[in-house]
C-alpha cells in the first residue's frame, strides 16, 4: 500500500436549517474552503484531481435520488470518476476510507471526498421516522422505531451491568458543549452544567435532550493524495504543506437488530476482540470476573463493530496503548452514552469502566474551564471539536467533518480555522477519527499522524 | 448551582402547526436591476410525498401467522440448538437454515426505555415503554412494548423484571401483535 496524505478540508457552517442553499451549493461551500486553504484555484485543481467519492445517507432526507451526481456536477468535477457510498451514520467515515483505498491502491494520486445531508426539509419527528427506517422494518421499526429509544435501552443495560450513572453521561455533554463554545462551525455552543443536562426535557429515559445530537444541514470535504499527488499539489500551490498522513484504517460490522447481538464467551472475546492493552494478567482477571457475573460480549451495551474497527486500525498503525499513544480522538457521540461505550470499544479503558472514565477528566481538553471537579489530568482529549452532540450531525458530512478537524489539529492550524486557539490539542502528533452507523452496525476508525519536516524532529 | 430553580417553567412558545397559506405570487424587483436578488431569502414550499408498499415478510411470514393465532414461534439452528427470539431464516454462524419452534412468551426485561418523543407515526402514543425481552434457553432477544408500568416512574430496577406476553385479539400482522406486561 502506498502512503496516503490528507492535505486539506472544508466544512460548511452546520445549522438546524440552511434554507439559503441547496445541498450541491453546501458542498461547494465546503469545497471552496478546502481549495482556498490549499491556495489552488478550481480549474487547476480539476486538472490534478483523479477521482471523487461522495457521501450522503438518505434519499428520504434529500428527496432526490442520485443526489451525489448533482453535487459532483455543481462543484465542477465532471467528468471525473466518482461513486457514492452509504452506510448509515458511518457514511462519512466510509467515504474517507474509500478515498484512502483509491490512493493506497495506486488507482489515484489525488482524491476529493465530499459529503452532505439536508435534514431540515422535514420536521424533527419525520426525520426521526426516516432514521428509524434504518432499523429492521419487519421487527424493530413497527414496535415504536426511534433511535434515541434504541440507544436508551443500551444505556439501561450499561447502567445495570456496570453501575454507570446519568451524571457520568452528563459529563460528556458538558465537555462537548463547552468545547464547541470555541468552535465557530458548531451548531450548539453552550456552557452547560451537569444539572442543566439532567433538567432538560426527557427524550428517551434516561437520555435528555442534551444527551442527544441534533439534526443538521451541512457539508464537508477532504482532499487525500499520494506522495506524487502531494508533489503535484505543492507545485500548483507554490508552497509546502504541513504533512498529515493517514497511517491506518479499520472497520467492523455487527447485526442490524440489537436483539441479535451475540453473547460471546470470555475465551472468544480474547480470541477475537481483545486489544493489545488488555492482554496482561490484570485485565484478564478483570474480565474473568465480569464474565463470572454474567457479562456477555458484546450484548447490547457494547459495540463489537467499533472494537473490530479499532483493533484493525491499531494493528495497522502499530498502536498498543491507545490512551497514551493517541493525542486526541474525534468520535461518533450521537449520544453521550455512545461516547462512553466507544471509550471502551477503543480501549481507552476496559469494558465497564466507561462511566468512571467519562467523569475522570482524562477525555477533557487541557486549559478549558468546565466548572467541574475532575480528578485526573487530560490524557487523550475526546471530541475537542464538540463532537456530534454540539457540532451537529448532517449524516453524510459528519465523518468527513471529523477528518477535517483532525487534519487541522495535526497541522496545528486550529487557531487559524476557528479564530480561537483554545481547542488546539498541544503538540498533536497522532489522532483517531471514529464514524459509527445504526445501533453499531458499521464502524470505521482511521488514524492520522503528523509527519514532521525532515530535520525538524 | 445553589439557587433554587422553579419546579416547572410555563411554556413561552406556542406549538407550531404544519398548515400554511396558499400563495399565488411573491415579491420581485419591478425594474431591470436584479442585483438585489443575491440578498433574497429562500422560498420554502410544502412538498407532500406518500407511498404505500406491498411489503412481504418473506421467509419470516410464519412468525406473523403464528402471532395472529396467538402463538409465539422462534428460530432454532437444528444442529447447534442456537435459538433466535427474533426470527431468522438462516443461522449466522453455521449458515444452516433454521427451524421453527414454539416457546412460551415468558421472560425477563433485558433492557428498556420510556420514549417521551419519537417518530411521527408513534408520537400520539408517547410516552411508551420499549423492552428487549430475554427468554430462558433462547440466545437472542425480542423487541416489544411493555404495558402495566408507570412510564413516569421509570427505574433501573425494571431491568430483570419478569414479564409475560399477551396477544392482540385483532391481529394487525405486526410484531406488536404480542406485547408484554409484568408477570
Amino acid at each position: 500500500m502506498r502512503p496516503v496524505y490528507a492535505v486539506s478540508g472544508g466544512v460548511s457552517k452546520f445549522a438546524k436549517a440552511r434554507p439559503d442553499k441547496t445541498f450541491p451549493a453546501l458542498v461547494k461551500e465546503a469545497y471552496d474552503y478546502a481549495l482556498a486553504d490549499l491556495g489552488i484555484e478550481h480549474p487547476r485543481f480539476w486538472e490534478l484531481v483523479d477521482a471523487t467519492v461522495a457521501s450522503y445517507f438518505s434519499d428520504h432526507f434529500e428527496r432526490q435520488l442520485m443526489a451525489a451526481i448533482m453535487a459532483q456536477d455543481y462543484i465542477g468535477m465532471l467528468p471525473k470518476p466518482s461513486h457514492r457510498v452509504e452506510g448509515g451514520g458511518a457514511t462519512g467515515g466510509i467515504c474517507f476510507q474509500e478515498g484512502w483505498k483509491a490512493i493506497a491502491s495506486g488507482y489515484a494520486d489525488v482524491v476529493l471526498c465530499y459529503g452532505f445531508e439536508m435534514m431540515s426539509h422535514v420536521e424533527t419527528w419525520k426525520g426521526n421516522e426516516f432514521i428509524a427506517l434504518a432499523s429492521d422494518v419487519s421487527f424493530d421499526y413497527p414496535v415504536g422505531g426511534f433511535y434515541s429509544g434504541y440507544y436508551a435501552m443500551m444505556v439501561t443495560r450499561h447502567m445495570r451491568e456496570f453501575g454507570t450513572t446519568v451524571e457520568q453521561l452528563a459529563h460528556v455533554s458538558v465537555k462537548n458543549h463547552i468545547n464547541a463554545y470555541h468552535n465557530p462551525y458548531a451548531q450548539k455552543r453552550m456552557r452547560l452544567s451537569i444539572e442543566d443536562v439532567r433538567a432538560a426535557p426527557m427524550v428517551a429515559w434516561p437520555l435528555t435532550r442534551h444527551d442527544i445530537c441534533v439534526m443538521s444541514d451541512g457539508a464537508a470535504c477532504a482532499v487525500l493524495c499520494s506522495e506524487d499527488g502531494l508533489t503535484k499539489l505543492e507545485k500548483a500551490a507554490g508552497r509546502d504543506f504541513p504533512k498529515v498522513r493517514v497511517t491506518a484504517i479499520g472497520r467492523g460490522t455487527d447485526a442490524m437488530r440489537l436483539s441479535d447481538r451475540p453473547h460471546q464467551s470470555y475465551e472468544d472475546f480474547y480470541k477475537y476482540n481483545a486489544l493489545p492493552n488488555e492482554m496482561e494478567a490484570d485485565s484478564r482477571a478483570y474480565y474473568k470476573e465480569l464474565w463470572a457475573h454474567g457479562f456477555r460480549y458484546p450484548g447490547v451495551h457494547s459495540f463489537r463493530a467499533g472494537r473490530m474497527g479499532s483493533r484493525e486500525a491499531y494493528k495497522n498503525a502499530g498502536i498498543t496503548d491507545p490512551l497514551n499513544e493517541i493525542d486526541f480522538i474525534e468520535l461518533h457521540d450521537a449520544y453521550t452514552s455512545s461516547e462512553i461505550q466507544t471509550y471502551e470499544d477503543m480501549g481507552l479503558c476496559r469494558y465497564g469502566e466507561g462511566g468512571t472514565f467519562a467523569a475522570s477528566g482524562k477525555a477533557f481538553m487541557p486549559g478549558i474551564d468546565y466548572g467541574l471537579n475532575l480528578a485526573d489530568e487530560p490524557a487523550c482529549p475526546v471530541n475537542p471539536s464538540g463532537g456530534l452532540i454540539a457540532c451537529g450531525h448532517p449524516v453524510g458530512a459528519t465523518g468527513l467533518m471529523q477528518a477535517v478537524f483532525a487534519i487541522w489539529q495535526l497541522q496545528h492550524t486550529i487557531e487559524q480555522h476557528f479564530g480561537d486557539p483554545a481547542l488546539q490539542v498541544p503538540d498533536a502528533h497522532r489522532g483517531a477519527i471514529h464514524s459509527h452507523a445504526g445501533t453499531g452496525t458499521y464502524v470505521t476508525v482511521s488514524i492520522l499522524e503528523r509527519e514532521e519536516a525532515e530535520g525538524a524532529q | 448551582m445553589s439557587e433554587q430553580k422553579p419546579k416547572k417553567a410555563l411554556p413561552n412558545k406556542m406549538d407550531e402547526t404544519m398548515e400554511g397559506t396558499v400563495v399565488f405570487n411573491v415579491p420581485f424587483p419591478t425594474g431591470d436591476d436584479l442585483s438585489a436578488l443575491k440578498d433574497m431569502g429562500a422560498i420554502v414550499i410544502k412538498q407532500p410525498y406518500a407511498i404505500e408498499y406491498n411489503y412481504s415478510y418473506g421467509q419470516d411470514s410464519p412468525f406473523f401467522a403464528a402471532l395472529a393465532n396467538r402463538r409465539f414461534i422462534v428460530s432454532r439452528e437444528p444442529e447447534s440448538g442456537y435459538t433466535y427470539a427474533t426470527p431468522r431464516g438462516h443461522d449466522m454462524y453455521t449458515g444452516q437454515e433454521t427451524e421453527w419452534v414454539e416457546i412460551e412468551p415468558v421472560g425477563t426485561v433485558h433492557a428498556f426505555t420510556v420514549c417521551h418523543f419519537g417518530s411521527e407515526e408513534f408520537l400520539p402514543q408517547c410516552p411508551y415503554v420499549l423492552v428487549l425481552v430475554e427468554f430462558e434457553g433462547v440466545d437472542t432477544l425480542f423487541l416489544a412494548r411493555l404495558v402495566g408500568v408507570d412510564p413516569h416512574e421509570a427505574s433501573i430496577d425494571w431491568v430483570g423484571m419478569p414479564v409475560k406476553g399477551r396477544f392482540l385479539r385483532n391481529s394487525k400482522l405486526k410484531p406488536t401483535d404480542i406485547y408484554f406486561y409484568p408477570a
